[in-house]
């Protein structure tokens, strides 16, 4: 089978926030790129978020990077990486201007300059007191910022491959990275990318489980192909359960909602955050929230007539501030909890959100794995962006805005190491190794001519379950046991997916034949990550690890202040250190401490 | 509660396997979650696997399932099943290829967006931080930054189905509007330049099916007509 081969400097697979704030860099320096997505730029899933994104403008409230970086490393559980940490929050109000000027249409204070609310977890003067640090465009933020990009890569003239799947990371004998495979959707053929750097922006997974935010196309593509070449996956036990999903249709109500002054009720009536949070109370972090959620409606304070949601109200803010500053959480609101929240609270649960681990990247975007001494060696030719990398921004718990900022940094930075890499000749053209496409048309063959397989559909419903039902907001040390089990069973029937649409044409079910491929290696990664991990720290709270004078929280600092690596071939474990420096030496380091807001 | 059966009738066209397209008569039985059109097409989905259609975010911000559903353009996600007299009938948006079944092919659509410069023109350095601009001024943004480029507007309008190649359509037109009235661009004048020209702009003959079938419920129409008026007062 002749293969058709393309060739280019840099090959960008997902074209999201952070693909299409690296594409910028590459395209406008003039290095030849191809950005390959699935799906049209402006359907990546970026466009979904609402609340906003964070930078220390002080526009409104006094604020600073320091306390950000604080806020946010408290917010990890301290399994944030410090330097990561550091660069991100420094650079934060970079490339929010930078976004103004690209066009983005944010919402203005009266003096002109950008619009600021508060957002969980985010404080002034290191956890005083509520701040004004979400930059936004109504509660349509991650719509107005990826039209943005886009509109800037129009500009900028930067090739898209629109409706390109890609298949398979393509490494030499090396282990370099030097191109990847991907099927075209109109034509369902394979081509070969060969490229002198690979940057992935693809993405999260949050359709590991059954009830979710995400876009059906959160598949984790990257993470997934990264996984089966070999990279190992950085802490994978930590997903965000967003607070306030509308109950029964997953769909995203934003935290800006309670940073307008929204308030969270259980069937009482009663503002139960101010039990759990007495000082940040609705706007504490979002792991904190949702557990203390969760709790309520176990203890028989939940909503409805199954008690098994709360509400979120604001019916006591004006019609004119719903209006003006949370328009696309009416619409959303009506359309699919049948209320209008300016008369009726709003029935909420905690619905899985946000992947925090993913592909160990260093703050530069380089894709590092343990090799010798050094379990931060760079990959050559990978980097790595968005959602799809952990950085570690995010450590055990992400706060609001900051997966904005963290597509919009690392994009930016994974984009201009590629161009350093590539003018100072660091990167070459490697050659293609023989077999280059081999593993991603064996992949293909086998779906093909698979006879009395297993069902995808039927597969992926046991994987969402089963992750919904063993890795859930609070964890059990027996269910997390049985879950190794479950899942591993899962992943054996996903070897013989059987389709039965054979077409060659924008053939869908083929398409999410290969996307179940992906998600359960993010699936093993998320159980046999958590299964091991016996302490509780940020999203990971678990029944064995309970809070103790002696460990605060369940958190276990003396054993577990450490990276997971989790390598798919014989599901093995590793840990790497978590980097408690900054990454300037005037700048202290935020001392360990107990987590309470 | 009583078991849910939805008829549908769907365009099919697979160039791969068929000679030329047909309409699906089939039935899926819902389950209660199911509540917009598109999750009775993906339960549909699970029963003939060959049915093809877009979707991502499953809540009217992506713009990925816009179809023509019983005569009229709209999202798939945003439908209310059970509001649709039956049989559902769904055929893929008019006017543009059909690659597959409910697939489209929107080149042309894309190509007349990127034909108004759909990005901020303002060659001065920008400043060190972001540039000033008023609440008033802002506002002026709502009703046309919100777009999904969907195309249920242009796909509904006559005007674009006879020059898909000449007449930008009311998604262009509308992108076009929302820069001109930023005052952080200054290419008004090379914008309106841009538009000048009997197909570009003046094909629309205010027929509104855009804003009739706008899933996000904006108003291209009046965003056209505020084009006209600057391109008449502009000539005076």
């Amino acid at each position: 089978m002749k293969i058709a081969k393309h060739t280019y400097d840099a090959v960008i697979v997902g074209a999201g926030g952070a693909g299409l704030r690296a594409a910028l860099q590459l395209s406008e320096s003039g290095l030849k790129t191809a950005v390959l997505t699935k799906v049209f730029p402006t359907r990546s899933h970026t466009v979904a978020a609402q609340g906003g994104v964070a930078a220390s403008l002080g526009n409104s409230t006094e604020d600073n990077w320091h306390w950000h970086m604080y806020d946010t490393v408290k917010g990890s559980d301290w399994l944030g990486d410090q330097d990561a940490i550091e660069f991100m929050c420094r650079k934060a109000n970079e490339v929010v201007v930078e976004l103004e000027h690209y066009g983005m249409p944010f919402d203005r204070l009266d003096n002109g300059k950008i619009y600021q609310r508060p957002f969980g977890g985010h404080s002034q003067n290191y956890g005083q007191s509520p701040v004004s640090r979400s930059c936004a465009a109504a509660d349509r933020t991650g719509h107005a910022m990826l039209h943005a990009l886009y509109q800037r890569n129009v500009r900028a003239k930067t090739q898209f491959f629109v409706e390109w799947m890609a298949l398979d990371l393509i490494r030499d004998a090396d282990g370099d990275v030097v191109g990847v495979t991907a099927m075209e959707m109109e034509t369902g053929e394979v081509s070969i990318f060969h490229a002198k750097a690979v940057i992935f922006a693809t993405g999260g997974a949050g359709r590991i489980y059954y009830s979710s935010t995400n876009a059906f196309i959160n598949t984790g593509d990257g993470v997934g192909m990264a996984a089966r070449a070999g990279v190992p996956l950085e802490d994978m036990e930590f997903w965000q359960f967003h607070p306030t999903g509308v109950a029964g249709a997953g769909v995203l109500i934003t935290e800006g909602v309670r940073g307008e002054g929204g308030i969270l009720r259980n069937a009482a009536g009663e503002r139960f955050m101010e039990r759990y949070a007495p000082n940040l109370k609705d706007l504490a972090s979002r792991d904190v929230v949702s557990r203390s959620m969760v709790t309520e409606i176990n203890e028989g304070r939940g909503c409805g007539p199954d008690k098994d949601h709360v509400l979120l109200d604001i019916t006591h803010l004006s019609p004119e501030t719903i209006m003006k500053r949370l328009p696309g959480i009416r619409e959303i609101s009506i359309q699919f909890a049948g209320i209008d929240p300016i008369k009726a609270p709003i029935p909420v649960v905690p619905t899985c959100h946000y992947q925090m681990g993913g592909i160990p990247t260093n703050y530069k975007g380089q894709v590092v794995a343990p090799k010798g001494d050094n379990s931060n060696t760079p990959v050559t030719g990978f980097y790595a962006a968005g959602e799809c990398a952990c950085a570690s921004v995010h450590g055990a718990n992400r706060l609001g805005t900051n997966s904005l900022l963290d597509l919009l940094v690392f994009g930016k930075s994974a984009g201009e190491t590629v161009v350093e890499d590539i003018q100072s000749g660091n990167l070459r053209l490697k050659p293609l190794p023989d077999n280059a496409a081999d593993f991603s048309l064996a992949r293909m063959a086998r779906l093909e001519n698979q006879k009395d397989g297993t069902n995808v559909h039927e597969v992926r419903l046991a994987m969402q379950r089963t992750m919904q039902k063993h890795a859930g907001v609070f964890r059990f040390s027996e269910l997390l046991q049985q879950g190794v089990t479950a899942i591993l069973e899962v992943a054996e029937q996903a070897k013989t997916t059987e389709i039965k649409d054979k077409s060659m044409v924008w053939n869908t079910a083929r398409m999410e034949a290969l996307e179940l491929d992906n998600l359960i290696e993010v699936a093993k990664a998320t159980m046999i990550s958590a299964e091991a991990r016996k302490e509780s720290r940020g999203a990971h709270v678990r029944d064995d690890a309970p809070d103790t004078p002696e460990f605060p929280n369940g958190r276990r600092d003396d054993e577990w202040l450490k990276h997971t690596l989790w390598y798919s071939e014989g599901n093995r474990l590793d840990y790497k250190p978590v980097n408690l420096q900054p990454m300037s030496e005037s700048v202290d380091p935020i001392a360990l401490a107990t987590r309470t807001y | 509660m009583s078991k849910r059966t939805v008829q549908f009738k769907i365009y099919r066209y697979d160039p791969d396997r068929d000679e030329k397209p047909y309409m699906q008569d089939i039935s899926v039985d819902l389950e209660p979650s199911d509540k917009k059109l598109l999750d009775a097409l993906v339960r549909l989905k699970v029963k003939d696997d060959s049915t093809s259609f877009r979707r991502s975010c499953r809540e009217g911000v992506c713009g990925s399932d816009a179809m023509n559903i019983n005569g009229k353009n709209g999202l798939a996600c945003l439908t209310d099943v059970d509001s649709l007299p039956q049989p559902i009938v769904l055929r893929p948006l008019p006017g543009l290829p059909v690659i597959r079944d409910l697939i489209v092919d929107m080149t042309q659509f894309f190509k007349q967006y990127n034909s108004i410069k759909p990005y901020l023109v303002n060659d001065n350095p920008p400043p060190e931080r972001e540039r000033l601009q008023s609440p008033e001024e802002r506002e002026e943004l709502n009703g046309l930054y919100e777009c999904i480029l969907c195309a249920c507007c242009s796909t509904s309008c006559p005007s674009f189905w006879w020059n898909p190649d000449k007449f930008v359509g009311p998604a262009g037109l509308l992108a076009a509007y929302r820069f001109i009235a930023d005052t952080r661009d200054e290419a008004t004048n090379e914008r309106l330049d841009n538009l000048e020209d009997p197909y570009r702009l003046f094909r629309c003959h205010t027929i509104m099916n855009c804003v009739d079938v706008c899933p996000k419920s904006l108003n291209p129409t009046r965003a056209i007509g505020k084009i006209k008026d600057m391109m008449v007062r502009r000539a005076v």
